[in-house]
């Protein structure tokens, strides 16, 4: 993939070309990175390659030079489980900032890039700000940047650009988020005992089953990024919610959740009318009687 | 979401079949569109992998590009374009009429009328959907800046002669594309969508098989699941029934159809290099031109469902009657075609990268004056569009129920006449609201007065009414006339004049650098367009 | 540690400012204002002192009533002063008002008003203005409310200038996508003062350091949630506001939040958790029962302005909401219970205003989703600093979990500065304070 081949590119050569580009928008005035460390990572296990990449930050930092963690591992508890993160890269400054860096294909045509692609990797980064903080609070002169530097293809070339995103606001909305997920064991407790959804030593009929215990909130944003979406939109069809149309659908619509509930209000035929949702489907069916509309 | 939408999705989704949000078409559809149907290689972002092109439905142009990162054959892939394209543009270009239009005199300051060429029509440029309209903005920067052997004889990698040309009009017409109201390039699913409401979301809309499966769906079949089959139905090949639109390609096609066939493609042309003799290299050149060919019959296959989805929506839009405002919008087009035929003609260089800050800003004037023009001209043209206004209390209809004559409280008295009128809508009016009505295609204003007791309200009639004492004839209403008026004006007023840019205030930084051309992109060996 | 002294930062920061404007040598002088800090006390103080300097100046406002009300304070300061008020070509432009004011001369040719001290007008009309000397000085109100795009049609007017606002209010929007442009530093659709600091970043930056209008209950909640880095004081302290009733509690619901608020200075007035259309009728009658109980009760407001308790009248009310139909609804309810002259409006129309007790009628309250509108930061910021003394705000249960549902996830365009706070969170960060100061009403 061509993804691949540019991060591999970006961080060819002890990541010269990566440093050169983290040097020029955000270096501060340092020295610009001649030889950088490039401590090696690996280790058994992701708790193995966790305490590895703990141990390498807490090294460079004392180093007082620039160094090139190249896929470290970092870890965050997440609605009560350990979960492991792996940023393209962490640069220590020989200040003791440490900086996320984001390697991404879609290019920077122009000094823009899609915005909704660019929010993504901001929110991404954002988590692994989080998880450095808390390795840096262990770690003596260490701080971690709420600006991470995102790194594209430049226009219709394969060459590296660069560009800072201050992450601030995603930090502030992660940090609430991770104070306010359910905990896993909560969401487990809710399901029936035995529910499993492992593929080894169950048919399909019963792993069905299984989907089928656990409640979905489904809506049309749900297509783009997750595989099930189409199977809780059918379930969502089945049952005629109005937000399988859309979220924004429901704004006007009040108590009035299903296709059928609004459109038997509209006809007179079900609700109060001195409810104000009621009274307003009617009005707008009235309205699009009148103006010539097809009536069914 | 207006409510009136929102309750022709759900009697959509009841009766399996799309409802109309609109009783007109609001864009022009040009008697010749030229429907450009591109694809775009997978996780190359951008580069171009083939495309149908044509006015014909019934005899696209084909055009392929077999290895996606060879350069030359990305210039073949653009040149070919350029063929496809310019020569409709300029057929356009060259019928002309003289209208006349007024200019300041640069001198005297002074309004004065010059005759101007007019282009008689434009060229409409017809693509699938959003993405579409997004990759000829694309294609457009790409080529743009591109320097021809002519232009610069030392150019590593110089352009095909007409490609910098296509980019400057491809980047036109996505600029323009821009404009609220502007018809020169349009995506398919946006014209379906603005006169249809589905019975699924407006992003599964963004689908032009499953949204043109609502629309008109096969006999004995409802909309849903002929969308579904749309979306996700496979032959017995793994491939969809109905390909993605474009320009970005189904993964099971890349994977299972078109690498294989690239990668024929790369080994024969290897062997074909390497070839020793003649006949070798004759025996070689004919297995390229087979793998090509095979290449290009699976993208055929690619795009010819596509191709004929759009021209089908074509004929279901063109089913309805053009709105009356929607030729007024189209002259606009046509002068935004010509401008940028003249710009081109008087050897302008080509469009910046970005726009300065006064060009910025007059655009972004221009289109909010689009945007509300456009929004009035719909509702004014279509009662189910005005249906949305008047449930959201920018307009009422009513019958008129008594008319009182009364005057100004000047030396001269004009006309203000007192209208009673009894309405069901709920107009947000506050006291000395302007309310307007279409009156033979010009705005009538009015204010709102008072609310009677009994619930009906008082307008005072402003204008329109002739100089006499007495108002002219017909330009009052009548008891028992029905008028729809509206709280938001008809026409927009005139924007404000900008400074020029060379005259940019400090607050903006000032003047921007000398008007030099913009460098051409550096190329690099691995580039994508 | 030193004691705060309100009164001396405020004037150490107005002097710091006018010696910036009047004898400084930057092209530009900006001043951030947080809610209530005497933005228009210095607005008006500046161009008196720029028009006694013998400098000549033209002062742009973004709407009518602005540029009406400016007029009709310097008036009053100065009566004797030649003031100019620059108005459009449609019927009734200006406040009738205005005709009373002996110095101030009227008309829409800039022409007709050259040579006076002080000529106002809006933005949108000075656009308009052509072929006229520039002035030396110029002052821009609400310039944060200004749009770069209607900035560009008026610097050629004025060589330096003064610019005024409040950052934390409602953002100008564009009817049309501006999204082409974003990240350059001259964005049309961006705010006058954002371009103006990207291509002048050496300019003077004051910041108005004290709230004379928010109690000492608001203004933490107010500064921490909405200008996280350009915090702010109350220029009060917790004692120096009260506000009482004269008649008891009846033990309702709206009595107790009244009672709650009149003590902490907030109340979240909770309905049961339940999806509903904006004008979701009890939340509507709610509100306006709480108006109605506020005026019943003879309310009465103690501040450091008078030593005797004022009565809280209507007018000194206001009611807060997102949309206009609510407002609509709220009003005929409130003509339903006999009351008039509350002040019931959405938060545009409400900003820049001030009264001594409000009512909010919570954006997000039974919403079944939220949407950027709903969540923009400056429309909560609007709706929870208009007032001196209490914020009794109205909602249904839920909002809480309803923010969890939308986590912001924001596109995010290269080279924009950041703008803070986020929505999503400030929503968070007010939700929680009010979560302390709730009464549950089950109607």
């Amino acid at each position: 993939m061509r993804g691949n081949a540019f991060e591999a590119k970006v961080k060819g050569d002890g990541g010269t070309e990566l440093l050169r580009l983290l040097h020029e928008r955000m270096g501060a005035g340092a020295e610009p990175p001649g030889q950088a460390l490039t401590p090696d990572l690996a280790a058994a296990g992701p708790e193995g390659r966790a305490a590895r990449t703990a141990l390498a930050l807490r090294e460079a930092t004392e180093s007082g030079g620039w160094a090139l963690l190249d896929h470290p591992m970092l870890a965050l508890e997440v609605a009560g489980s350990p979960a492991y993160l792996e940023p393209d890269a962490v640069v220590v400054h020989p200040d003791g900032r440490w900086t996320v860096v984001e390697i991404k294909s879609f290019p920077m045509i122009d000094a823009a890039a899609d915005a909704s692609k660019v929010g993504a990797a901001a929110r991404q980064s954002a988590v692994y700000v989080l998880a450095l903080e808390r390795v840096a609070v262990l770690t003596k002169g260490a701080s971690v940047d709420h600006s991470v530097l995102l790194v594209c293809p430049k226009d219709f070339s394969n060459l590296p650009t660069a560009s800072v995103i201050d992450v601030r606001k995603q930090l502030a909305v992660t940090r609430r988020q991770l104070t306010r997920l359910a905990r896993i064991e909560d969401i487990a407790d809710e399901l029936p005992p035995g529910t499993t959804f492992d593929l080894d030593g169950q048919s399909g009929a019963s792993l069905a089953t299984a989907v089928e215990a656990v409640p979905a909130v489904y809506a049309p944003e749900c297509l783009a990024a997750c595989e099930l979406a189409f199977h809780c939109r059918g379930r969502a069809r089945d049952e005629g919610t109005v937000t399988a149309l859309g979220r924004s659908l429901r704004g006007e619509l009040g108590s009035l959740t299903t296709v059928g509930e609004v459109l038997a209000a509209a006809r007179g035929e079900s609700g109060d009318p001195a409810d104000p949702t009621v009274a307003a489907v009617r009005r707008a069916a009235a309205l699009r009687a009148e103006a010539g509309a097809p009536c069914r | 979401m207006s409510l009136i939408t929102t309750l022709a999705r759900l009697e959509a989704v009841e009766s399996g079949r799309a409802q109309p949000l609109t009783t007109v078409r609001h864009r022009h559809l040009s008697e010749r569109p030229l429907v450009f149907v591109p694809l775009t290689t997978a996780g190359e972002a951008g580069a171009p992998l083939g495309a149908l092109v044509g006015t014909d439905r019934e005899a696209p142009t084909l055009l392929v590009v077999p290895q996606p990162r060879d350069r030359d054959l990305r210039f073949t892939f653009l040149a070919d374009l350029a063929e496809a394209v310019l020569p409709h543009l300029d057929a356009y270009a060259a019928d002309i009429e003289l209208t006349e239009r007024s200019e300041t005199d640069p001198e005297t300051g002074k309004k004065t009328k010059v005759e101007v060429e007019l282009c008689a029509d434009a060229p409409q440029l017809i693509v699938p959907g959003r993405a579409g309209v997004d990759f000829v903005r694309l294609l457009g920067r790409s080529m743009r800046f591109r320097r021809t052997a002519e232009q610069d004889p030392d150019a590593p990698y110089p352009a095909p002669p007409r490609v910098p040309l296509l980019g400057r009009w491809f980047t036109h017409y996505g600029e323009r594309a821009r404009t609220p109201g502007a018809a020169l390039l349009l995506a398919a699913t946006d014209l379906l969508n603005r006169h249809w409401a589905t019975g699924q979301s407006s992003l599964e809309d963004q689908h032009l098989g499953a949204l043109l499966a609502w629309i008109d769906p096969p006999a004995g079949e409802i909309g849903a699941e002929a969308a579904l089959r749309a979306e996700l139905a496979r032959g017995a090949d793994g491939q969809l029934l109905c390909p993605p639109a474009g320009p970005a390609t189904d993964p099971a096609f890349d994977n299972r159809l078109l690498a294989p066939a690239v990668e024929r493609y790369d080994r024969v042309r290897q062997a074909l290099q390497a070839a020793e003799d003649g006949l070798a290299a004759d025996d070689r050149l004919g297995q390229l031109t087979a793998a090509e060919r095979e290449i290009r019959r699976l993208l055929a296959a690619q795009l010819m469902p596509t191709w004929s989805a759009v021209w089908r929506a074509l004929d279901l839009l063109r089913e309805l009657p053009e709105g009356e405002r929607a030729a007024a919008r189209w002259t606009s087009d046509r002068w935004s075609f010509t401008g940028h035929r003249d710009r081109i003609t008087a050897g302008e260089p080509p469009q910046p990268r970005r726009d300065d800050a006064v060009t910025a800003a007059t655009k972004l004037l221009r289109r909010e004056r689009a945007q509300a023009e456009l929004e009035a001209g719909e509702a004014l043209d279509d009662p189910l569009v005005m249906a949305g206004r008047r449930l959201s209390g920018e307009a009422f209809a009513g019958e008129v129920v008594e008319v009182t004559p009364a005057w100004s409280e000047s030396k001269r008295p004009s006309p203000r006449p007192l209208l009673t009128l009894r309405t069901d809508d709920a107009p947000h009016l506050a006291e000395g609201a302007k309310v307007y009505r279409s009156l033979d295609g010009k705005p009538q204003k009015a204010e709102f007065v008072a609310y009677e007791p009994g619930g009906a309200l008082v307008l005072r009639v402003l204008d329109k009414m002739g100089r006499a004492k007495d108002p002219a004839p017909g330009s009052v209403p009548e008891k028992g006339d029905r008028i729809c008026w509206t709280l938001f004006e008809h026409e927009q007023r005139g924007a404000p004049k900008l400074p020029d840019p060379e005259a940019t205030p400090w607050t903006h930084g000032g003047p921007p650098g000398s008007a030099t051309a913009e460098q051409p992109d550096a190329p690099t060996p691995e580039d994508l367009l | 540690m030193t004691v705060f002294d309100p009164g001396a930062a405020a004037t150490a920061a107005t002097e710091a400012i006018l010696a910036d404007t009047l004898h400084g040598s930057a092209r530009g002088v900006v001043v951030d204002s947080p809610p209530g800090a005497g933005k228009s006390t210095l607005v008006v103080r500046a161009a008196l002192e720029l028009a006694a300097a013998g400098r000549p100046l033209m002062v742009v406002a973004q709407t009518n009533s602005q540029v009406d009300d400016l007029v009709v304070r310097l008036a009053e300061k100065a009566p004797g002063l030649p003031v100019g008020r620059l108005h459009s070509n449609d019927s009734d432009p200006y406040d009738k008002a205005l005709d009373e004011l002996e110095n101030v001369r009227k008309s829409s040719k800039a022409g007709d008003l050259a040579g006076l001290d002080v000529v106002i007008s809006t933005a949108a009309k000075w656009a308009h203005v052509k072929d006229v000397e520039p002035w030396r000085h110029a002052i821009v109100d609400e310039a944060y409310q200004m749009r770069s795009d209607a900035l560009l049609a008026v610097a050629g007017l004025f060589e330096r200038a003064l610019f005024v606002g409040d950052p934390g209010q409602l953002d100008p929007f564009a009817i049309a996508d501006a999204d082409q442009w974003a990240g350059l530093s001259y964005d049309p659709s961006a705010s006058a003062v954002s371009t103006l600091l990207a291509h002048n970043p050496e300019l003077p930056q004051h910041r108005l350091p004290v709230s004379w209008r928010l109690p000492a209950s608001a203004a933490p909640l107010v500064s921490k949630a909405f200008y996280p880095f350009t915090p702010f004081r109350s220029g009060t302290g917790h004692g120096d506001r009260r506000l009482a009733f004269g008649v008891a509690s009846d033990g309702s619901a709206p009595d107790r939040a009244l009672d709650e608020a009149a003590e902490s200075g907030w109340a979240l007035l909770e309905l049961p958790a339940r999806h509903t259309p904006r004008t979701d009728p009890e939340a509507v009658r709610a509100a306006a029962r709480v108006v109605r109980r506020l005026l019943d009760r003879g309310g009465a407001a103690t501040s450091e302005r008078s030593p005797d308790p004022v009565p809280l009248t209507a007018d000194r009310i206001a009611v807060g909401t997102a949309h206009r139909d609510q407002a609509a609804a709220i009003r005929a309810a409130l003509a339903e219970l006999g009351v008039s002259g509350v002040a019931v409006d959405t938060a545009n129309r409400l900003q820049g205003r001030e009264f001594d007790v409000t009512v909010v009628l919570h954006p997000l309250s039974g919403r079944p989703d939220a949407t950027a509108f709903h969540l923009e930061t400056g429309r909560l910021c609007v709706l929870a600093s208009r007032h001196r003394h209490a914020c009794i705000v109205v909602s249904r249960a839920g909002v809480t979990d309803l923010l969890d549902d939308h986590p912001s996830t924001e596109p995010v365009q290269l080279g924009v500065t950041v703008k803070f706070p986020d929505g999503w969170e400030a929503n968070h960060a007010v939700l929680a304070h009010l979560a302390e100061h709730r009464v549950s009403h089950r109607p």
